[in-house]
């Protein structure tokens, strides 16, 4: 089993909020995506399981919602919004520079398996612009030296 | 004017508590409707306050609470949509993060008007901490017996559940919304049947916007006439615009609707970056037609709005400056459209595909003589021809863009290089 006890708990919890198990799909997919940080087949399986549904509508649900990963990611998944509020406001740059400070390529894991940078649509903080989410916490009115920080403190903490 | 009725208690920072939200009134609203009121009274009120739907279409919220048959057999469902996902709009988020009880008790008050006994709140998925805030206080709501059977011993029951997306704006379209409440992929569905008749589990269905739902408590508090005092006469009330982009002080602000737009911009918002000129301005979110800077005088109501050229939509408010080039600021939205569209219309799917490549062309230096006509050509085959609003939303951005600052798009083609160097703010 890849997911753990407390994850399968959360997806069981789920159950009596709907009058349809399906409806629990999307609930049980980011209980998952909290646990393992990606998603894939066997996953989908063991929700399944779980949910008492087939495999395949996990796996179809799974496919279409972007927020999830497919494949592996570093611990800190960095996702910049490259959207019009943001590139306003520098997205472009913060994008490049985030790159080049962890001599990584978009979407690629460093190599100590910490961080993942990918560019993703608005993530609605428009008006705090320019931002990224870390996992699930959003860092706003972004400079280079809060980021310069931030990365710190990921780093340190590992 | 800016005009605090939502934001009213936004900077108390306990005002997502229980405690905190009930010592300012909270959950009044709610025992009022459950011990005095009838549905039929509160639909009526709420008609009579003229409040309009804040999600983007401005569709007036009691005419739709009383769409819902009263006599069908099936259970009936009150779902709040917090999928907050147009570019430029980030007002939702802050309501279900610093004041969820406003909306916990907005949802109760609209599903006992339609006659619902479960009600959903759909939160895009990245709004982790919104979503946790509001899970707390739906708990704490249970605790206090607001939510639950039997409420203030009035014979009703109302269940309520935080549900949480996983990244889709097609999702923030309310049947589209309801398919992935199902767990489903994010899909529209052909209307009608509209959700009023067959919406989620195939049963009645209301689906609100965040704002719209928040401002039901102060309606039954304050009555229908106080609200529709507020505001201009086809447009009521009060509005959160959020601007971002190129001013100085960008911002939620909370403005009686018929506001001027060079208020919002230049009083609230301090102006311009670097006092610099504006060159354009998107006022509803990203769907809407961009607006030159000779429309500032524009007074931010759905009317007016739309006399401009535009819509009011989601409030979301983006100025760009002299130094913005308007090929590159067209692409980055058609990139965003073509990313979300669900895929399930050719049109849609293949046109923001379109849209995006001859954008990308132009923009990269590489444009054809006739790729401004191919480019509206493709506009006139997306509008109208999908089954939900995405596709309308992809091309009207666009066709805006490219009439609007047609001289910069054939700069862009001739020259090779943009007529306007972008020169943002750098991130330093």
């Amino acid at each position: 089993m890849i997911l753990n006890e407390q994850t399968v708990k959360a997806i069981r919890a789920d159950i009596p909020k709907y009058p349809q198990r399906r409806s629990c799909i999307l609930p049980a997919l980011t209980h998952a995506y909290r646990q393992v940080g990606h998603l894939n087949e066997v996953v989908y399986r063991e929700i399944a399981d779980v949910l008492d549904l087939d495999t395949i509508q996990i796996a179809e649900a799974a496919s279409f919602y972007t927020m999830f990963p497919k494949q592996p990611v570093g611990k800190y998944f960095i996702q910049v919004c490259h959207n019009l509020s943001c590139s306003l406001l520098g997205a472009e740059s913060l994008v490049e520079y985030l790159l080049r400070k962890l001599d990584v390529k978009k979407g690629a894991i460093t190599p100590d398996g910490l961080f993942t940078v990918v560019t993703v649509e608005c993530l609605g903080s428009c008006t705090t612009a320019p931002m990224m989410q870390i996992n699930d916490l959003f860092y706003e009115n972004l400079t280079r030296e809060k980021v310069d920080a931030i990365i710190d403190e990921l780093r340190k903490k590992g | 004017m800016e005009l605090r009725v939502l934001f009213k208690y936004i900077d108390n920072p306990d005002q997502h508590k229980i405690a905190t939200y009930i010592s300012t009134g909270g959950y009044k609203a709610w025992e009022k409707v459950l011990r005095e009121l009838k549905p039929a009274d509160v639909i009526d009120i709420v008609k009579r306050s003229g409040l309009r739907g804040r999600g983007g279409a401005g569709f007036p919220a009691g005419v739709k609470w009383s769409f819902v048959p009263k006599d069908s057999p099936k259970p009936k469902y009150l779902v709040c949509n917090g999928d907050e996902s147009e570019p430029g709009t980030c007002k939702d988020r802050v309501l279900l993060e610093r004041d969820p009880h406003r909306v916990v008790e907005g949802m109760a008050i609209a599903a006992f008007a339609i006659g619902a006994h479960n009600a959903y709140i759909y939160i895009r998925g990245e709004f982790a901490y919104p979503a946790a805030q509001m899970r707390k206080a739906v708990q704490e709501a249970y605790d206090k017996d607001f939510l639950g059977k039997n409420l203030f011993g009035a014979g009703y029951d109302l269940e309520m559940a935080v549900h949480t997306g996983g990244g889709a704006y097609i999702c923030g379209e309310e049947t589209a919304l309801l398919e992935s409440l199902e767990g489903k992929r994010g899909l529209s569905r052909i209307r009608p049947p509209f959700p009023a008749v067959e919406g989620l589990y195939a049963s009645p269905t209301v689906v609100n916007n965040v704002e719209t739902l928040a401002n039901v408590p102060g309606i039954i508090t304050n009555g229908p006439e106080w609200y529709a005092k507020m505001g201009t006469e086809k447009s009521t009330g009060t509005r959160i615009f959020c601007l971002s982009g190129h001013v100085k002080r960008p911002g939620n602000y909370e403005l009686e609707l018929g506001t001027p737009l060079s208020y919002l911009i230049n009083d609230l918002g301090g102006g311009v970056l670097g006092d610099k000129k504006i060159k354009a301005i998107i006022p509803g979110g990203s769907s809407t037609p961009v607006l030159t800077p000779d429309k500032l005088d524009v007074h931010l109501d759905f009317e007016s709005v739309a006399q401009a050229g535009s819509m009011l939509g989601s409030g979301g408010v983006v100025v760009m400056h002299e130094d913005t080039c308007m090929v590159w600021a067209a692409r980055k939205l058609a990139h965003f459209y073509m990313h979300e569209s669900c895929g399930k219309c050719t049109p849609c799917r293949m046109g923001t595909q379109w849209m995006f490549q001859i954008l990308d062309r132009i923009e990269s230096g590489k444009g054809c003589e006739n790729d401004i006509e191919l480019l509206l050509d493709v506009c006139d085959k997306i509008e109208g021809h999908t089954i939900c609003p995405l596709g309308d939303a992809a091309a009207m951005p666009v066709r805006a863009f490219t009439k609007t600052f047609r001289d910069e798009f054939e700069y862009h083609i001739k020259h090779k290089k943009c007529m306007t160097i972008n020169r943002m703010p750098s991130f330093t």
